[in-house]
């Protein structure tokens, strides 16, 4: 795992959201690129054209390396979206 | 759907957004500010509302001058703003003055007719296309600093930060603070840097003596927190297998070096986030200080493009202080222009602004001369992707830069610029590379024609306009 949180003793509610189909606990506040970082996934998708592997690079809305399916929408960036309970989000799909 | 018409929209919830939406709400201007981002408060303030409620705590290593933008966010808080709104199209009104944005917010898309624009959409850092840039575990020291004040997150494992500038210095001394370890920084800033930036120092000083004494202390302290500091580094390369595995550089003495990492932090400073300005037809120029497009603005922040004005720093990096002030400046010249003031109170509103700007102005001709950017992007290796989107390297395009009119002919013959992000993370280098195979320059060759709409759209978005 490449990624993780501060301790200290945050205040944020506990997220409940699933990754991939695995249970995962986010926190409120979380983009859901941060909430993938912190549950330990750093590569999220793969290149269009020769299927490299790739991760979030920007983290602000720029880059689009971020982009996963998000309730079954695809295409979503990561980074711009807030997690909420009982959110669905997919990675690794081959995207575009 | 289509909202009811506004007098200013502004898109952008940074300092220069939010600042020119506090003056405007002054001055009576219907307003609604349009920001992409969770919440307020830019890149600079990023989250710094929900940091100071729930981990207090974390502004003691974020430092006073984040703290600080809490009291702009809350000052706004009642003004009209959405958050996770992308524009992606800024259009004429057929027959009318004023202009239509459109933007997509939670999945639809809407319209709103206005009569003036602000565009307060901030900067970006400045796309560092070293080989291998592309793995997971390389990012950005603005990645890195998002994440930490978004939620807390850091990088585990070897932790290796390269290139130059404030933003650099910064997350060292906020890392030392909040007791994250970094094993090495790479710095690329060239020798001599100092020497060069000193003439520059007194009249920056009596623009900013404040800014200079904290840079000057930061500057000394900022190496502490990490294991190795390494100066006068040139060519990076991140390599690995699937992710990051190895950071190689040669170091001031022409040795070439090896570093174990799991995360590369890149950062060569910032550049303005233009892409609206582009789409607008705002006509922009190539500044060699900073080595990037800006858009032509008037003293006031008012673009060439009918209706549009600019603040911050997506009109040429200033920095937060001056985007504070600019975006005062531009939204009492906004009032002007609808007729709501008459010239001599805008003059009379916007001198003191218009004077700490060009203190500001002093400070920025300082740090140029210290961190100047990197002047290597046009030479960059051959096997280093230009474009990340579809995988366009160097080499092709310097194949087919002979036969290249420009940067919208590069992009039919390599395809460079036409994935999702449309350009935004090969613009400059694009434009850079293209210079330098040509023997051209930067502002000759110019820049990607932007269409809109300047982010993707799905067609169920759309569906919504029709509503
Ligand atoms: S990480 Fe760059 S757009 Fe999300």
């Amino acid at each position: 795992m490449s990624y993780a949180r501060l301790p200290g003793p945050a205040k944020a509610r506990i997220v409940r959201m699933t990754v991939d189909g695995q249970p995962i606990s986010a926190r409120e506040g979380d983009t859901v690129a941060t909430a993938l970082l912190a549950s330990g996934r750093l590569q999220v998708r793969r290149s269009a054209v020769s299927g490299t592997p790739r991760a979030p690079y920007c983290q602000m809305g720029v880059c689009f390396e971020c982009l996963v399916a998000i309730d079954g929408v695809a295409d979503r960036q990561a980074c711009l979206v807030p997690v909420h309970d009982g959110m669905i989000v997919t990675t690794d799909r081959d995207e575009r | 759907m289509t909202e009811r018409g506004r007098d200013l929209v502004i898109v952008g919830a940074g300092p220069a957004g939010l600042s020119a939406a506090i003056s405007a709400r002054a001055l009576g201007l219907d307003t609604l500010i349009l920001d992409e981002q969770p919440s307020a408060g830019g890149q600079i303030y990023r989250n710094v509302q929900r940091v100071a409620e729930r981990r207090p705590a974390d502004l003691a290593f974020l430092g006073d001058d984040y703290a600080r933008g809490g009291a702009l966010v809350r000052k706004a808080v009642d003004i009209e703003r959405r958050q996770g709104a992308t524009v992606w199209h800024i259009g004429p009104m057929s027959g009318a003055e004023g202009r239509q944005v459109v933007w997509s917010e939670q999945g639809r898309a809407r319209r709103v007719k206005t009569r003036a624009v602000l565009l307060a959409t901030g900067a970006m850092e400045r796309p560092v296309p070293i080989p291998g840039w592309t793995l997971p575990g390389v990012t950005t020291v603005g990645a890195l600093q998002t994440v930490l004040k978004q939620a807390a997150v850091y990088p585990e494992g070897r932790v290796v930060l390269a290139g130059s500038g404030p933003l650099l210095m910064l997350l060292a001394a906020q890392y030392a603070g909040a007791g994250v370890q970094v094993d090495a920084i790479l710095d690329t800033a060239p020798p001599g840097t100092m020497g060069k930036a000193l003439p520059r120092l007194p009249l920056a000083a009596l623009g900013a003596w404040r800014t200079i004494l904290k840079g000057l202390k930061l500057r000394n302290a900022y190496g502490r927190g990490a294991r190795e500091v390494w100066t006068g580094v040139t060519d990076i390369r991140a390599e690995g297998e699937d992710a990051l595995q190895r950071v190689r550089f040669t170091d001031s003495s022409g040795r070439v070096r090896e570093i174990e990492a799991a995360t590369l932090a890149l950062h060569e400073g910032v550049i303005p986030n233009a892409q609206l300005a582009r789409l607008v037809g705002a006509r922009h120029l190539w500044d060699d200080r900073q080595r990037c497009f800006r858009p032509v603005l008037d003293a006031f922040g008012a673009s060439d493009a009918q209706g549009v004005f600019v603040a911050g720093d997506g009109g040429g990096i200033l920095g937060a202080v001056s985007a504070e002030l600019s975006g005062r400046v531009a939204a009492v010249a906004i009032a002007h222009a609808l007729g709501i003031i008459v010239e001599s109170e805008r003059d009379l509103r916007t001198a003191a602004d218009l004077d700490r700007l060009t203190g500001q102005r002093w400070l920025r001709l300082f740090l140029d001369a210290m961190f100047p950017p990197p002047d290597w992007i046009g030479r960059m290796a051959d096997d280093a992707t230009v474009c990340r989107c579809e995988e366009v390297r160097a080499a092709d395009l310097r194949r087919v830069a002979p036969h290249a009119q420009g940067p919208n002919q590069l992009k039919a013959y390599t395809r460079a610029g036409m994935g999702p992000c449309q350009g935004r993370m090969c613009g400059n280098t694009v434009t850079e590379v293209l210079a330098e195979a040509r023997g051209s320059t930067p502002g000759a060759v110019g820049y990607y024609r932007i269409r809109p709409p300047v982010k993707p759209v799905t067609i169920e978005e759309l569906a919504a306009l029709a509503d």
